[in-house]
């Protein structure tokens, strides 16, 4: 430190000293000790858990799965900034949201083939085409996140808009009504808007700062088609 | 900070001034200069025009970015990236451009001149057939509200139909128009002919002023819709035709007519295929009549088959 003050020679000056100009002069004692162990904890935790699960009941296999499930429905209904959603993704909730609002969102068979509402296919090919359309526009807009997390965070925050679908299909045994609708459309609404906040806040990090507003527009627009679908669902 | 200003690219600013005070300059030999800056960044399919350009301070230029935009090939993911090389401001700078079309200002030399991108054709393709395909659905609704008799339907096979004529569309007729720009390039040396990128580009962002235009179609008045459609198709021709202009203008009169109003032809035939498809006339509407006309007239003659079977 005292070899630095003097080559800065009046203290007063503002002007900036160069970077790194103080590196000459530092050097390693030969006293410090440079060794040690290199261990990954979570790793090797993983490992040893791995292996014992051959042996486990079918029952501890499924439960522990959907009580992952579970916890990242948690982490969505109550958004907030952590990566538990992207460290550990998995696929299994994002497919059991879509089956089910495709399941609801189907229309019966009386309808005519052409002039209906969106089949099963087309609930399905809309999420998961738009879901990967979304991923990879933002990876080529330069973002730094993995595939298939992505298409994780995507699919678990239909969850919103699922208990939505739920909610219409209920208002929905009701007489109809501008009420009926009126009330539909609040919720759908809300949902929406809550599906949007929770993405954003899982995704929005991962790119870069001037191109942020071009990567959340087509998550807006995904979640917009998918309200649209819900909201005009009308049972035969 | 005066780093960062020494940093900033002054050469770009000072070139695209140029041609935007002097928009003539475009076809003059000057221009050769300006050229390269807009093929450079996409080094693809205008390699051959390269060994033209004899400015000594413009080909130590291109001679690096040859180099350094070459090495991607097709079939890699850092290809494909470069065209997604945009920020927000960029993106929304080429829209507010494609939306006021001045007739000197080129879309493609003044605002495309950092490279042309596939985000903004593709997003606002994808955002302009839900757009149409939702209107469409909600017009119905209106209709039916005030006339119940109106068979409603979320018809979703229209989402369908609309993305794929809309990204037909925007890939197609540039691929024509930048075959047939490239085949009379033969005729004019001067000035290079725009990349394909650069072409679905222009159409790509010229369609974003269908977008508002769609969603004002909602209001269920006859002469209102098509003053807004019109409107929207001038705005929107106009931006293809000032861009084409200094292109086509050394050709033969006949050509150039011939192309400009084959573009705006088309044009139109999209966005009046479009209002017809997606906001019929609601009286075609075809579960419609049979219910009206049995709820309409009770007390009509009997059909002609009935009065066929007592003849």
């Amino acid at each position: 430190m005292a070899k630095a003050a003097e080559s800065s020679g009046d203290p007063g000056t503002a002007s900036p000293r160069p970077l790194f100009a103080g590196l000459s002069d530092i050097s390693i004692s030969q006293d410090i000790p440079v060794e040690g162990e290199i261990t990954i904890p979570m790793r090797s935790h993983i490992r040893e858990f791995d292996s014992s699960t051959l042996n486990e009941s079918v029952q501890n296999t499924i439960m522990r799965d959907l009580k992952a499930v579970g916890k990242k429905f948690m982490h969505v209904l109550y958004p907030r900034k952590s990566n538990t959603l992207l460290r550990d993704w998995d696929l299994w909730g994002p497919l059991i949201l879509c089956v089910t609002l495709a399941l609801m969102l189907q229309r019966s068979s009386i309808d005519s083939e052409k002039d209906g509402g969106p089949q099963f296919a087309e609930v399905f090919v809309i999420v998961w085409f738009g879901a990967v359309t979304i991923t990879l526009n933002s990876k080529l807009l330069g973002g730094n996140i993995s595939f298939f997390q992505s298409l994780c965070v995507l699919g678990y925050c239909i969850l919103p808009l699922t208990v939505a679908m739920l909610v219409c299909r209920l208002v929905l045994l009701a007489e109809p009504g501008p009420i009926n609708f009126m009330v539909r459309f609040f919720v759908v609404i809300v949902m929406f808007a809550w599906s949007i906040v929770a993405s954003t806040a899982f995704l929005a990090d991962s790119q870069p700062p001037n191109r942020k507003a071009l990567a959340i527009y087509p998550v807006f627009l995904f979640y917009f088609v998918i309200s649209w679908m819900i909201l005009t669902f009308t049972p035969q | 900070m005066a780093a960062a200003d020494e940093l900033a690219f002054h050469e770009f600013e000072e070139a695209s001034d140029l041609l935007a005070e002097t928009p003539d300059a475009a076809t003059t030999s000057g221009s050769n200069q300006l050229t390269p800056q807009g093929h450079v960044a996409v080094a693809v399919d205008s390699g051959g025009s390269y060994g033209a350009e004899e400015e000594v301070e413009e080909s130590d230029r291109t001679a690096l970015l040859q180099e350094e935009k070459q090495q991607p090939g097709f079939w890699t993911f850092g290809y494909y990236q470069s065209f997604f090389d945009v920020d927000t401001s960029q993106v929304l700078d080429r829209i507010r451009g494609s939306l006021l079309p001045r007739p000197g200002h080129n879309f493609v030399r003044h605002h495309l001149r950092n490279g042309p991108d596939l985000y903004g054709p593709f997003w606002i393709c994808a955002t302009l057939a839900f757009v149409l395909a939702i209107t469409g659905n909600l017009t119905l609704v209106l209709a039916q509200r005030r006339d119940p008799s109106i068979h409603y339907s979320p018809q979703f096979h229209k989402v369908t139909v609309a993305g794929v004529t809309i990204y037909c569309y925007v890939w197609l007729v540039p691929l024509a128009l930048w075959a047939f720009l490239r085949w009379r390039k033969g005729v004019r040396e001067r000035m290079g002919p725009y990349t394909f990128l650069e072409t679905v580009c222009v159409y790509g962002y010229s369609l974003f002023v269908f977008i508002p235009t769609v969603i004002l179609w909602l209001i269920p008045v006859p002469w209102l819709q098509w003053l807004f459609g019109g409107l929207a198709l001038a705005l929107s021709a106009a931006s293809l035709v000032f861009t084409l202009w200094p292109v086509v203008r050394e050709d033969t009169r006949l050509v150039a007519a011939v192309l400009l109003s084959t573009v705006v032809l088309l044009h139109a035939l999209l966005a009046v295929g479009c209002k017809f498809y997606f906001f019929q006339p609601l009286p075609l509407a075809h579960p419609a009549p049979p219910t009206q006309a049995a709820s309409l007239s009770p007390d009509l003659p009997p059909p002609p088959t009935a009065r066929a079977h007592t003849t």
